[in-house]
């Protein structure tokens, strides 16, 4: 069904959709904290194709995504996203059965070129759908990674985790409890827990999934100006099942379907109806998937 | 108009199962209650062996304590001379003796099996992980007079050539014999251990940044540390409570080691080698059963400061 796509056809020769990623880029660059699209890209997906033991997940998605911008992501069940993000930080590695192909490269150079996967997955922060606290003290959960760059003496660590946490939107909740298993905390403070450890690595990127799965809406309120405060400083891909989340934080956003990149554009064009597949608007109107 | 009939929507009872419908006690129950007895007695049973055993042990042993025991003597002399015309009990030599062969064989056992544990559960995959896991449960399924036969065999001679000593029984022997008996529970317990940590926390650490290593000594280690500490208990028990091996491997000569190629003799081993020819409820008999009440002790203070230790950890 997918290949009857107006928008993919004609360019399946050349193995990807060009048209779709360097024209979704804005002229415009914006002044101040807004996304830099007139320098070159943070992230540059080329052909990526993604198969599971030989079950393709992702096939041929090329984009590019700029420099703090909130680069969203939807699309329903199954459509790849999670798995998109996998591969940019390299976590194939933990799954033999996943094969990853095409290129993707991080401030330019290829992820697969770098040759410490550690040091490259220490500058992107990952946050998962479910909060997946290490079995650690509020505290440790974040000093985990300041320590791991090798941080050792208490005020700095101190100093670290209090930034992270307040940035978190969970400081004031935790403070008297630092020292209590993470897991000990609510279903949305792990979460919050999560994005403080994220931060702590201070990432040049950030990569939510699904992050308010687990939280509730006035917390995922909190933490959604959080991320905008974050745009600032950092680049963040954000993987929602909520399309208003995109709409209200995305600058641009892709849309994800079976495995294929149906659209990619600008948020509010999307959200307008400028989209190139009819299935977009479906989605976004829910009717859809 | 009619009010409405609030009951005409409601499930009738007939729509259901209707023994639910009218609250018996249907067959479910009953199973559910008997599967509760017999869990019950199951775990009661369990508790009344090791008291009947302990009581058993220490009645036989019981005269002998309060008679003709001498304290003193028992912990502290090493004159174990019970066939003697002045028969003397000196217990010392035989505990130093199973001290010493279980402090050797976990010296080096419980690094190798957690070495072990730690490589089929974090390194190895597919074929080479189920190879190794068999191999690992063959190697417990070694009888211990097969172990003891290997220590008097192929240990000896080789102990004798390679350090230029003029006997291979001993601590070395025996130790290292104990230690490879140990090892498959330790890591097959181990390895447990270390597979129960979730997957999705090794994935957030990496993700992270840290390294395999990193991953295994900052979460899943720490994460598992109950498990460890029960599997090399476990180890450790099994090497205390180790006769026929011991008894072959080790000389069976009572003697304080001062060098690992020093012969000694394990408080089993001389209840298992003596015990046929005493006198039933005669001194040397008690002195055996004495014997046999202090390895329950140490075994039940061992098994009672792995709890301790583990409960603390767990609060902290
Ligand atoms: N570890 C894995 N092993 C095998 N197949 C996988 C694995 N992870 C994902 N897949 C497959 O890849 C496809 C895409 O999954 P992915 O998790 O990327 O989707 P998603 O868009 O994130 O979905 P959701 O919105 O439900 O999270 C699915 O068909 C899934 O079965
Ligand atoms: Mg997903």
């Amino acid at each position: 069904m997918v290949d009857g796509s107006p928008a993919l056809d004609g360019s399946g020769a050349l193995g990807g959709s060009p048209a779709l990623d360097v024209a979704a880029a804005p002229a415009t660059v914006n002044a101040g904290t807004g996304p830099l699209y007139g320098e070159p890209p943070i992230i540059e997906v080329r052909d990526l194709t993604i198969a599971y033991d030989g079950q393709p997940a992702l096939r041929d998605i090329s984009l590019d995504i700029f420099r703090h911008e909130i680069f969203g992501i939807i699309g329903p069940a199954n459509s790849g996203k999670t798995s998109f993000l996998r591969a940019l930080n390299r976590m194939d590695g933990f799954n033999p059965g996943m094969d990853v192909r095409g290129s993707i490269r991080l401030n330019g150079k290829d992820v697969n070129d770098w040759r410490n996967v550690y040091a490259l997955r220490s500058r992107i922060g990952v946050v998962f759908p479910l909060p997946v606290g290490l079995p650690l003290t509020v505290y440790d959960n974040v000093a985990f990674s300041p320590r791991l760059r090798g941080i050792r003496k208490k005020v700095d660590l101190d100093e670290v985790v209090e930034r992270c946490l307040t940035r978190a939107a969970l400081w004031d909740e935790v403070k008297d409890r630092l020292d209590s298993l993470g897991s000990l905390l609510s279903g949305g403070q792990q979460q919050r827990l999560t994005i403080a450890r994220a931060l702590s690595q201070e990432p040049e990127l950030l990569l939510l999934d699904e992050f308010s799965i687990a939280v509730d809406p006035v917390t995922t309120m909190r933490i959604e100006d959080v991320l905008r405060e974050l745009r600032s400083e950092l680049t963040i891909v954000l993987v929602t099942n909520l399309v208003q989340q995109a709409r209200r934080l995305a600058d641009r956003t892709a849309f994800f379907l079976m495995g294929e990149m149906l659209d990619i554009g600008v948020t509010e064009d999307l959200f307008e109806g400028k989209v190139t597949d009819e299935r977009t608007t479906g989605y976004i109107e829910g009717r859809y998937g | 108009m009619t009010p409405p009939d609030h009951t005409a929507t409601a499930p009738t009872p007939t729509a259901m199962d209707p023994r639910r419908a009218m609250d018996r006690r249907d067959l479910a129950w009953y199973v559910d209650r008997a599967a509760q007895a017999l869990v019950f007695v199951g775990g009661i049973s369990a508790i009344i062996f090791i008291l009947g055993i302990f009581v058993f042990v220490t009645k036989e042993g019981f005269d002998f304590v309060f008679g003709s025991l001498d304290v003193g003597e028992f912990f502290t002399s090493i004159a174990w001379r019970p066939t003697s015309n002045n028969p003397t009990y000196g217990a010392l030599a035989l505990m130093v003796g199973t001290a010493s062969v279980t402090g050797f064989a976990m010296l080096f056992s419980v690094p190798l099996s957690l070495g072990a544990a730690l490589y089929i559960a974090e390194f190895a995959t597919g074929k080479t992980r189920e190879a190794l896991k068999i191999l690992v449960e063959m190697l417990a399924a070694i009888p211990s007079v097969v172990w003891g036969f290997v220590g008097m065999s192929i240990m000896n001679p080789l102990i004798i050539e390679t350090f230029d000593v003029p006997l291979g029984l001993g601590v070395l022997n025996a130790g290292l014999i104990l230690g490879l008996m140990a090892a498959p529970i330790m890591t097959t317990i181990a390895e447990d251990a270390l597979k129960a940590v979730p997957d999705t926390y090794r994935e957030a650490a990496e993700a992270l940044g840290a390294t395999r290593w990193e991953v295994i000594r900052k979460v899943v280690i720490p994460a598992s540390r109950n498990g460890l500490l029960a599997a090399v208990l476990l180890g450790v028990g099994r090497g205390f409570g180790e006769t026929m091996a011991v008894l072959m491997a080790s000389g069976h000569a009572i003697n304080i080691p001062t060098s690992p190629f020093d012969s000694v003799r394990a408080l089993t081993a001389t209840i298992a080698s003596e015990l046929g020819d005493t006198v039933t409820g005669g001194n040397h008999w008690g002195a055996l059963f004495t014997l046999g009440i202090l390895l329950f002790v140490v075994t039940f203070v061992i098994n009672l400061t792995a709890d301790i230790v583990v409960r603390g950890i767990r609060k902290k």
